[in-house]
């Protein structure tokens, strides 16, 4: 279970997450929406510590994240898995060393820096691609992939931590509708058959309603909404985006999904 | 012609308002060129004066010039120009030495090689610590930094004077002296690669729980790589030329034989040993360009 509390992150003045308190249990899949600048990325990249957190407590399974260091920091990391809307995947590199990359922690330096991989590390990395679709490409550079191929790589490198949860930094942004649905089909998978928690940021309702359990609402920095799905009425939802009442708010516009409400 | 509705009137012209802001600013640059100018044209004018760099004085000078060059150059007789060493006038009279000069060339490039290798070393070391994107704790940035810029701000000469008089000469001092160089320029160049390396990879790097060491491995290492190459190669054509010039302080090499026989006028085998000089930089600018080349290329298709 992850437990967050009062959870602030300032940039001088500026509060981009705001006292934020969330519970979620394990094996949810929650997606956070919100408009660009809504504190997000920020809440996301504090939960693995990518950003340290002003103020507030990150805690898992009653071990208090935020006071985490050194080698305890990098394993919790390891168990924290990230995927990003760039993918960050390492385009010189072939797409198997790439995912070998998520057994780095618990490497010695040597065999780390010889990439030494064991031949059970490798045989994970082909069936971790293999479950995505992807184990042909294993030799091939990381850069050659499209993207929806690459993010379908970084997935594959975060299964490779055997992570407790995923993160997921609007994953699907940059990718073309089929294999956005590609990639949050492959989200739900994970989330369904291994029970590791997804927390998702996404930027668009109709993604949010058709793969989470549960949806939180951010705006400046604070939870607006969380609740189910079902509940996101067109008020709440114009409070969230800050939409204002005379304009027109049409999902279908900003839809990723194939069949367009 | 309609008349404006009262909002137009009240909106403010795009193209008045862009020409106004557009002049402003051409005004501002213009000033701004002309201060540089001013500038540059008062520090050339005192770089002259300084360097003494006169015509009428460049213009005396310069049949000298000449005049060394013709005494260097060899008689060389075409009828005789294939005989052998003891008839004078031939090629092979003009090189008898040859023997000796190609095994100090060799002994050269040699220093050349590992003063490289050496140098390449440490910039790997120092560079990654000296790159602000890449180290946080800024002592140890800063003081890689400084070291660095020592590394290249002493003169080779200057490094190989003092590894003469401790090692004695010979071109162990030249080969130390050039490597410090290499890896002060290297270092520098290096560091500024990481600098402009992409955040993305690395950051993937740091979310599977790389520790730094692993960060720079596997994010910035296979990014940069290409270029600190393509940089590498440049140092080598640097390093034949500066190793060929360290001996005429001692540091060995073909240097040393070059100081000696300007020093003791021996004129034809100042240019003997100045044409395979220039012979091997061409050579191997000719190779590393063509290696650079490649290591650019393959790049740019992928």
């Amino acid at each position: 279970m992850l437990e967050v509390e009062a959870l602030t992150k300032r940039f001088g003045d500026v509060h981009a997450v705001d006292e934020v308190a969330l519970v979620v249990p394990r094996g949810q899949m929650l997606g956070v929406i919100g408009r660009s600048g809504a504190g997000k990325s920020t809440l996301l990249r504090m939960l693995n510590r990518l950003s340290d957190p002003s103020d507030g407590r990150i805690r898992f399974d009653g071990v208090d994240v935020t006071a985490l260091m050194g080698a305890e920091l990098r394993r919790w990391r390891a168990r924290c898995a990230m995927i990003f809307q760039q993918f960050n995947l390492v385009g010189r590199l072939d797409v198997i060393t790439n995912v070998l990359l998520g057994r780095l922690n618990g490497h010695g330096l040597l065999s780390s820096m010889t990439a030494n991989f064991t031949a059970a590390e490798r045989a994970d990395a082909i069936r971790a691609l293999d479950r995505l679709d992807m184990a042909q490409t294993a030799l091939q550079r990381a850069d050659t992939l499209s993207g929806g191929q690459q993010q379908r790589v970084a997935i594959a490198r975060a299964m490779m931590q055997r992570p407790d949860i995923l993160l997921a930094d609007e994953p699907i942004a940059s990718l073309d509708p089929r294999n956005a649905t590609v990639v949050m089909e492959a989200l739900q998978r994970i989330n369904g058959e291994d029970g590791i928690t997804v927390i998702c940021n996404l930027h668009t309702l109709d993604t949010a309603r058709a793969y989470c359990d549960r949806v939180i609402g951010m705006e400046r920095g604070r939870i607006v909404f969380d609740g189910p799905p079902s509940q996101l009425d067109e008020p709440t939802v114009r409070r969230i985006y800050g939409v204002e009442a005379a304009e027109q708010l049409s999902e279908s516009v900003t839809s990723t999904s194939l069949s367009a409400a | 012609m309609a008349t404006s509705t009262p909002t137009a009137a009240i909106r403010v012209d795009p193209v008045g308002a862009f020409e106004q802001h557009y002049g402003e600013m051409r005004t501002q640059r213009r000033r701004r060129s002309l201060v540089f100018w001013a500038v540059f044209l008062v520090l050339l004018a005192l770089a002259v004066d300084i360097s003494t760099f006169f015509p009428d004085r460049l213009a005396e000078g310069l049949p000298r010039i000449g005049s060394y060059i013709y005494d260097t150059l060899p008689m060389l007789r075409p009828d005789v120009l294939f005989a052998d060493t003891q008839t004078e006038g031939s090629l092979a009279y003009w090189y008898f030495n040859l023997p000796k000069y190609a095994s100090l060339l060799f002994t050269t490039i040699n220093m050349a090689l590992f003063s490289t290798l050496i140098g390449t070393v440490g910039a790997l070391l120092l560079c990654f610590v000296a790159s602000r994107n890449l180290m946080r704790n800024w002592w140890l940035y800063a003081a890689a930094r400084r070291l660095l810029e020592f590394c290249r701000a002493v003169p080779e000469i200057v490094f190989a004077l003092i590894f003469v008089y401790a090692f004695g000469i010979g071109p162990a001092a030249g080969v130390l002296a050039i490597a410090i160089h290499s890896a002060g320029a290297l270092g520098k160049l290096f560091s500024e690669v990481n600098e402009n390396a992409n955040h993305g990879p690395i950051e993937g790097v740091r979310a599977t729980g790389g520790n730094w060491f692993e960060e720079i491995r596997f994010g910035v290492v296979p990014q940069v790589w290409p270029n600190f190459l393509s940089y590498i190669w440049l140092r080598l054509e640097i390093n034949i030329r500066a190793s060929s010039i360290i001996g005429f302080v001692g540091g060995g090499g073909i240097g040393q034989e070059l100081h000696y026989v300007i020093s003791f006028n021996y004129y034809e085998e100042v240019s003997a040993i100045v044409l395979l000089i220039i012979l091997t930089v061409t050579c191997v600018d000719l190779l590393s360009e063509r290696l650079r080349h490649r290591a650019i290329g393959r790049e740019n298709l992928l």
